[in-house]
């Protein structure tokens, strides 16, 4: 055992845990799905054609077709792709904030964390749905265009083509860093105690260099965790904003602007409320499953037995 | 124990200011204002007339003079008037005194979520523990693998589903509002029923993801716990089974429970958003969406921070809860 790196173990214990391998085969899918998605869709999600409006699925559109006789499983591969960049990008805001203020949180500790805690507790008091809708309401989209640097907002044009995906990318980031903000600061508040990290200190190491290449590195695992988990509730809220109006616009096509059609044509369209739906709960399911086969995987305690 | 009472409460009074501080912020990044809201409505409106509605509202005044002056109202429980065009106050809004209290907004979504918090505690504790104590059996497979499902459930879609098969389909359930259209002609007991049939559905849409998230933190929570020592003793002294996990075991697998109930109240509360317009309910939630779309400043405010103030009475009322469940805390 003792001759086999981390990385190997842990995908060794990973690997016996079926759902959790069923769950990665999936997120891989849906990852092709999102990339290839000019290439399998079999219409254009786009294309309106007034002779084919709210059609039940059949052979030619096997999703039905919307409001405006555009394909559904078109517009849901495109979706895939809206719905995995929002997850990833808005995560990856978020564990960037999280880091960075656990970190300093919990190295210097004193008043800054203090300031710091309070302030995480202010977040996680306001309604977390409250929070989000304010923000994304309120925030006017142009105004990332100001902040961030032209490379930035012009790459992020290009890939995902609605500047208003941005904002709600930035918006969920925004608002959904403090749990790893609390697991960053638990971490460094028992690893920066370790002999190794005053073996450092005493050879002369900075601040910085402790902070992330001795501490942060170790506490990786459990943020990595806390990521994949992440990317479920990310994509849950954006499509519960795209429902409300509030997220991703038509025509862009997301999951939740066609579930919000779905509801409008609820009595006559069946097929735009249940298979959207069912793409969000397989979606946020493989995540979830992959994320609790990692810490499952990552947990000593649970090594010894072998059944999961 | 008072000590500790008061101690916390005290804790809530700077994590207050930090909210209504940061809503305050969040709704000052605003892009225009919104008099330009009121003069697209009204194009006619003279620069003159603009200012002296900017005036009217303070929104000449610098951002720390404003915070003052709404803090001060909001002590006195006074919003200040919605910008909407019926101008009424808006704590006549969320607390409509003219209605009946069973239709006052906030009374709406705080019962529904009451409700809901019950039937997650009254549903998740009993599965948990019956998942922990037969573990790998049958059904602790079929409970296991619903919550997985339960949890990735968006509770929106759940909705549109419940509506079309129990609403439209069926039609065993009304769809939407909290009352029918006949409810002032109805008796006692017919009022009674309405208002619990038109329940229905909400109330188990909200509750829903907390009954799969909660059922599996008290399965690992009382797994957790068989594992102690004491467990092995109480059984070794040769007390029946039954009194070993629901004397000694249940009351220490109900601790993190109790904390993780307080924690789950802002996703309640948030969650009431998209159901009460999914199912047109008239509370809270359908009004904050009403007022963000508005651009209702002082609305907006109102909401937020009532939101927070009933999440802080959680997390203290949970504490609470803590501290009758663990008398290590009674103690210091």
């Amino acid at each position: 055992m003792h001759s086999e790196s981390p990385g190997k173990l842990l995908w060794k214990r990973f690997r016996k845990n079926k759902l959790a391998v069923a769950g990665g085969v999936m997120v891989l899918w849906l990852f092709l799905i999102a990339v290839f998605a000019p290439f399998i869709s079999p219409y254009d999600p786009s294309g309106i054609d007034r002779k084919q409006i709210l059609d039940a699925p059949s052979m030619q559109h096997p999703f039905g077709t919307d409001d405006l006789g555009r394909d559904v499983l078109s517009r849901m591969i495109y979706g895939c792709k809206i719905s995995l960049a929002v997850g990833v990008v808005a995560i990856g805001i978020a564990t960037f904030i999280g880091l960075l203020v656990g970190a300093l949180s919990g190295y210097y500790g004193g008043w800054i964390d203090r300031i710091v805690m309070r302030f995480i507790d202010v977040m996680l008091s306001i309604p977390t749905f409250f929070l989000i809708l304010a923000v994304v309401a309120y925030i006017d989209p142009n105004l990332w265009n100001e902040i961030l640097p032209g490379w930035v907002t012009k790459f992020l044009e290009e890939a995902i083509m609605d500047p208003n995906i941005l904002n709600i990318m930035i918006v969920i980031g925004l608002t959904s860093w403090m749990g790893v903000a609390r697991l960053v600061r638990a971490e460094f508040l028992s690893l920066k105690e370790r002999e190794y990290i005053l073996a450092a200190r005493t050879l002369g190491a900075g601040d910085l260099r402790i902070i992330f290449s001795h501490i942060m590195v170790n506490s990786m695992a459990p943020v990595f965790v806390s990521a994949v988990l992440g990317v479920a509730a990310a994509i849950l809220i954006e499509s519960a904003l795209s429902f409300l109006g509030l997220g991703v616009q038509p025509p862009t096509p997301s999951w939740g602007n066609i579930l919000a059609l779905g509801k409008d044509n609820i009595e006559i369209a069946w097929w735009l409320s249940v298979f959207p739906g069912m793409a969000i709960l397989i979606t946020v399911l493989s995540y979830n499953l992959v994320g609790e086969g990692l810490r499952d995987a990552l947990d000593p305690r649970l090594w010894g037995s072998g059944n999961q | 124990m008072t000590i500790y009472l008061l101690k916390r409460f005290l804790e809530m009074i700077p994590t207050f200011f930090g909210i209504t501080l940061l809503s305050f912020f969040i709704i000052h990044l605003a892009p225009g204002k919104p008099t330009d809201l009121l003069s697209e409505m009204n194009p006619k409106i003279t620069p003159e007339a603009r200012e002296k509605l900017e005036q009217l509202y303070g929104l000449d005044k610098p951002i720390a003079v404003q915070y003052g002056m709404w803090l001060k109202r909001v002590v006195k429980l006074d919003f200040g008037e919605s910008f909407s065009t019926d101008r009424r106050p808006v704590m006549e809004k969320i607390w409509d005194p003219e209605q009946p209290l069973l239709d006052r907004r906030l009374f709406v979504t705080f019962s529904i979520n009451v409700l809901s918090m019950l039937i997650i505690f009254l549903i998740a504790i009993p599965i948990g523990i019956s998942s922990a104590t037969h573990r790998y059996s049958l059904f602790d497979k079929i409970t296991t693998t619903s919550v997985f499902i339960g949890f990735a459930t968006p509770g929106f879609w759940l909705a549109l589903l419940l509506i079309m098969l129990f609403g439209l389909h069926l039609d065993w359930l009304p769809i939407s509002q909290l009352k029918s259209m006949d409810y002032d002609s109805l008796s006692m007991s017919g009022k009674i029923w309405d208002r619990t049939r038109h329940l229905i559905l909400p109330v188990f849409v909200s509750s829903f993801g907390g009954i799969a998230g909660l059922s599996r933190y008290m399965r690992s929570s009382m797994l957790e716990v068989i594992r102690q020592d004491y467990i092995t003793t109480a059984r070794a002294k040769g007390l029946p089974e039954t009194k070993v996990i629901y004397k000694h075991g249940l009351r220490n697998a109900l601790l993190p429970i109790i904390t993780l109930l307080g924690l789950s109240v802002p996703g309640l509360i948030g969650g009431s958003v998209i159901f009460e317009q999914i199912f047109g309910i008239p509370g809270m939630g359908a009004l904050f969406y009403m007022s963000v779309m508005m651009r209702d400043y002082p609305l907006v405010m109102a909401i937020l921070t009532i939101g927070a103030i009933l999440t802080l009475i959680g997390n203290l009322l949970a504490d609470i809860g803590y501290m009758f469940a663990d008398p290590r805390i009674r103690v210091k």
